[in-house]
C-alpha cells in the first residue's frame, strides 16, 4: 500500500479516526506521519521505554493521587544517591541499588504491569546471594523429599533427608 | 591481536552462518545486566566511579577462567573516534546507547567477538553473548559463565526478592533479554507478518529493530526478545524465545514453500532482478541495499541464486553501513559517496564470492 499523502513511499502507518461517528482511515508513511503530526506527542523518534515507564508511573488512579499529595508534602527519598520519587518518576530510572528498598512501597504495583509479577525466581549470586541459594536448594530437596514419600521411594527419601539436614545446618552457622 | 582488528575486519563469528538455521534465525544473543553493589547507577555515578568501575572490571581480565573463554582486549570509549565507535555499533558489539553516550564508557571483547561485556552503559555491566543460527541455550550458559566469573570478583546488587538489581525496572530479577535476529522475507511477502507480530506480543515476547529498542526494522530483519525479567527463570526466558523463534521459523519455512509453489516464476523473477541491481548498480542507498540484499539472502536459500555463501550476505548486511563504509574509505564520507562505495563495495564483494 502507497501513502497516501506523498504517493511515493510505502504506507507504514494505518490509523482509524472516529470523529462524531464519522469514520476514516488514513494509509501513510512515516515521514510523512511525522510531517503531518499524526504521531504521538513529541513524534516518534525520541518516544523511548523511559516515557511509557514515566507515564505508567503517573498514571492517575486513587492510589497514585495520595501518593502526589504525599509526595509535595515530603517526597520519598533513597538517602544512598538522593534520588527522590518524583525524579525515578519523572526519569523512570533508578539512581542506585539502594533506591528499590527506599521507593519499596511503590514498586510492586510498578513491577506487575511491566513484568506481570513482582518476585524474582532465577539466578542467584554465590556470593551476595548468602543463604539464599540454600534455602532455594533446600526447597528443591524437601519438595523431592515428598514426592519420594509419596511414591514409597525410602530409600532415596532418607538420602534427602541426610541432605536436609546438613543444610540446615550450614544455613544455621552462616 | 589489536583493537584496530575490531573495527577493520567486518567478520566476526557470529556471521559465519553455521549455527542451527541459520538461514532464517541469522544470531542470537543474551545479555545480562548487572551493577557492582557499592556504587551508584552510572545515570549518578561520578567520573572517578565510573574509573574505579572500569578498573574493577580490568582486574577481572587477569581472572584464569576469563581467559580461557578469550583472550580478552579491553577498549575504553574515549579512546576511540565517533567513526570507530559507530563501527562496533553496526557489528553488535556495544549499543546505540553507548555509542552516544560514552561517558566512562568501554568495552571488554573476546577475540571471536562472540562475548562482548560494555561497561558503563545504563548499567555497570552488560555481559553479551552473540552466536550464529539459533542457539539461545549455549549463548545464555556461555553468558553465564562469564556471569560466574565477574561475580567471584565483584560484589553483585542484589535482592533476595527482586533478583538482581538494575538501573531500569525493565530489567529487574534476571537482568536476561534474549534475542534472535530473523530474516521473514517469507512471511512479509505473503502479508502474514503482521498477524505473527501481534501474536508474538501476547505472548510477552517483544520485536526490536536490528539495534535494538527504537531501531527500524530494515531487509526483512526482526529481532524478537524476551520483555519480562522479573518472576521467569533465565531457563524458562530461554526456553520461552527459543520455542516461540522455532515455531516462526517453521511458518517462515511454510511461506517460502508456498511462494515456490504458487508464485515461482514473479518471485524469481524478483529475486534475481534484485541480484542483477547488487551486482551492477552504481549508485545505492542504504534502503534499496537492505531490500535487495534482503533478496539475494532469499534466493540463495531457495537455490535460486548459487554459489554465494551466506557469511557473505551477513558480512555485507554489516558492510554496507554508515560507519563502515566510510571506516573502509579511511575517510569521512558525504551521503551521496557513501552510496557509490556501496554500490562499488557490493558488486567487489559478490565478484570475489563468485570467482
Amino acid at each position: 500500500m502507497i501513502c497516501q499523502e506523498c504517493h511515493q513511499r510505502p504506507a507504514t502507518l494505518h490509523f482509524t479516526k472516529i470523529i462524531n461517528g464519522e469514520k476514516t482511515q488514513l494509509h501513510i508513511c512515516e515521514v510523512c506521519a511525522q510531517e503531518k503530526g499524526h504521531m504521538f506527542p513529541g513524534g516518534m523518534s525520541d518516544f523511548s521505554i523511559h516515557h511509557l515507564l514515566s507515564g505508567l508511573l503517573n498514571q492517575s488512579g486513587s492510589n497514585t493521587v495520595s501518593f502526589q499529595q504525599a509526595d509535595q508534602e515530603k517526597p520519598l527519598r533513597c538517602d544512598t544517591c538522593g534520588m527522590t520519587y518524583p525524579q525515578f518518576s519523572k526519569s523512570g530510572r533508578f539512581g542506585c541499588s539502594d533506591c528499590y528498598e527506599a521507593f519499596a512501597e511503590r514498586l510492586d504495583p510498578l513491577f506487575r504491569r511491566v513484568h506481570g509479577n513482582t518476585r524474582h525466581s532465577g539466578k542467584v549470586p554465590e556470593r551476595s546471594g548468602g543463604t539464599i541459594k540454600l534455602k532455594k536448594e533446600m526447597d528443591q530437596l524437601k519438595y523431592e523429599l515428598r514426592m519420594c514419600i509419596e511414591q514409597e521411594e525410602f530409600e532415596r527419601a532418607a538420602q534427602l533427608r541426610d541432605r536436609i539436614r546438613e543444610l540446615e545446618q550450614q544455613i544455621a552457622h552462616l | 591481536m589489536s583493537f584496530q582488528n575490531f573495527i577493520t575486519n567486518a567478520v566476526s563469528e557470529w556471521m559465519n552462518g553455521n549455527g542451527e538455521d541459520a538461514d532464517i534465525a541469522i544470531s542470537s544473543r543474551v545479555r545480562l545486566a548487572r551493577n557492582i553493589q557499592e556504587y551508584p547507577f552510572p545515570i549518578l555515578a561520578t567520573d572517578s566511579q565510573l574509573e574505579q568501575i572500569t578498573a574493577a572490571v580490568r582486574q577481572v581480565m587477569e581472572d584464569e577462567d576469563l581467559k580461557r573463554q578469550g583472550p580478552f582486549e579491553f577498549i575504553r570509549m574515549d579512546e576511540l573516534t565517533s567513526l570507530q565507535k559507530r563501527v562496533l555499533m553496526e557489528k553488535h558489539l556495544i549499543s546505540p546507547s553507548l555509542m552516544a553516550d560514552s561517558r566512562g564508557g568501554a568495552v571488554l571483547l573476546s577475540e571471536n567477538e562472540a562475548f562482548s561485556i560494555m561497561v558503563n552503559e545504563e548499567d555497570h555491566l552488560r555481559i553479551q553473548c552473540l552466536f550464529s543460527g539459533l542457539q539461545l541455550q549455549k549463548a545464555w550458559e556461555a553468558a553465564n559463565q562469564v556471569d560466574d566469573i565477574f561475580e567471584k570478583h565483584v560484589n553483585f546488587a542484589f535482592d533476595e526478592r527482586r533478583g538482581y538489581l538494575t538501573s531500569c525496572p525493565t530489567n529487574v530479577g534476571t537482568g536476561i533479554r534474549a534475542s534472535v535476529m530473523m530474516h521473514l522475507p517469507g512471511l512479509v511477502l505473503t502479508n502474514q507478518i503482521n498477524r505473527i507480530l501481534s501474536a508474538i506480543a501476547q505472548v510477552g515476547l517483544v520485536v526490536r529493530g536490528v539495534y535494538g529498542e527504537g531501531s527500524e526494522a530494515s531487509g526483512n530483519l526482526f529481532q524478537i526478545s524476551n520483555q519480562i525479567t522479573l518472576g521467569q527463570s533465565e531457563e524458562e526466558i530461554i526456553e520461552n524465545l527459543t520455542s516461540v523463534a522455532r515455531q516462526i521459523i517453521e511458518q517462515e519455512r511454510a511461506a517460502r514453500k508456498h511462494l515456490m509453489q504458487n508464485r515461482r516464476l514473479p518471485l524469481e523473477d524478483r529475486l534475481c532482478r534484485s541480484y542483477g541491481v547488487l551486482t551492477n548498480a552504481r549508485i545505492i542507498e542504504s534502503d534499496e541495499a537492505s531490500e535487495k540484499l534482503s533478496d539475494v539472502r532469499l534466493g540463495i536459500d531457495l537455490g535460486i541464486i548459487r554459489n554465494i555463501p551466506l557469511s557473505v550476505m551477513n558480512e555485507l548486511t554489516i558492510m554496507v553501513q554508515p560507519g563502515f563504509l566510510q571506516q573502509y574509505a579511511g575517510q569521512q564520507l558525504d551521503s551521496d559517496s557513501r552510496d557509490e562505495r556501496r554500490a562499488r563495495l557490493i558488486r567487489e564483494r559478490l565478484q570475489a564470492a563468485m570467482e
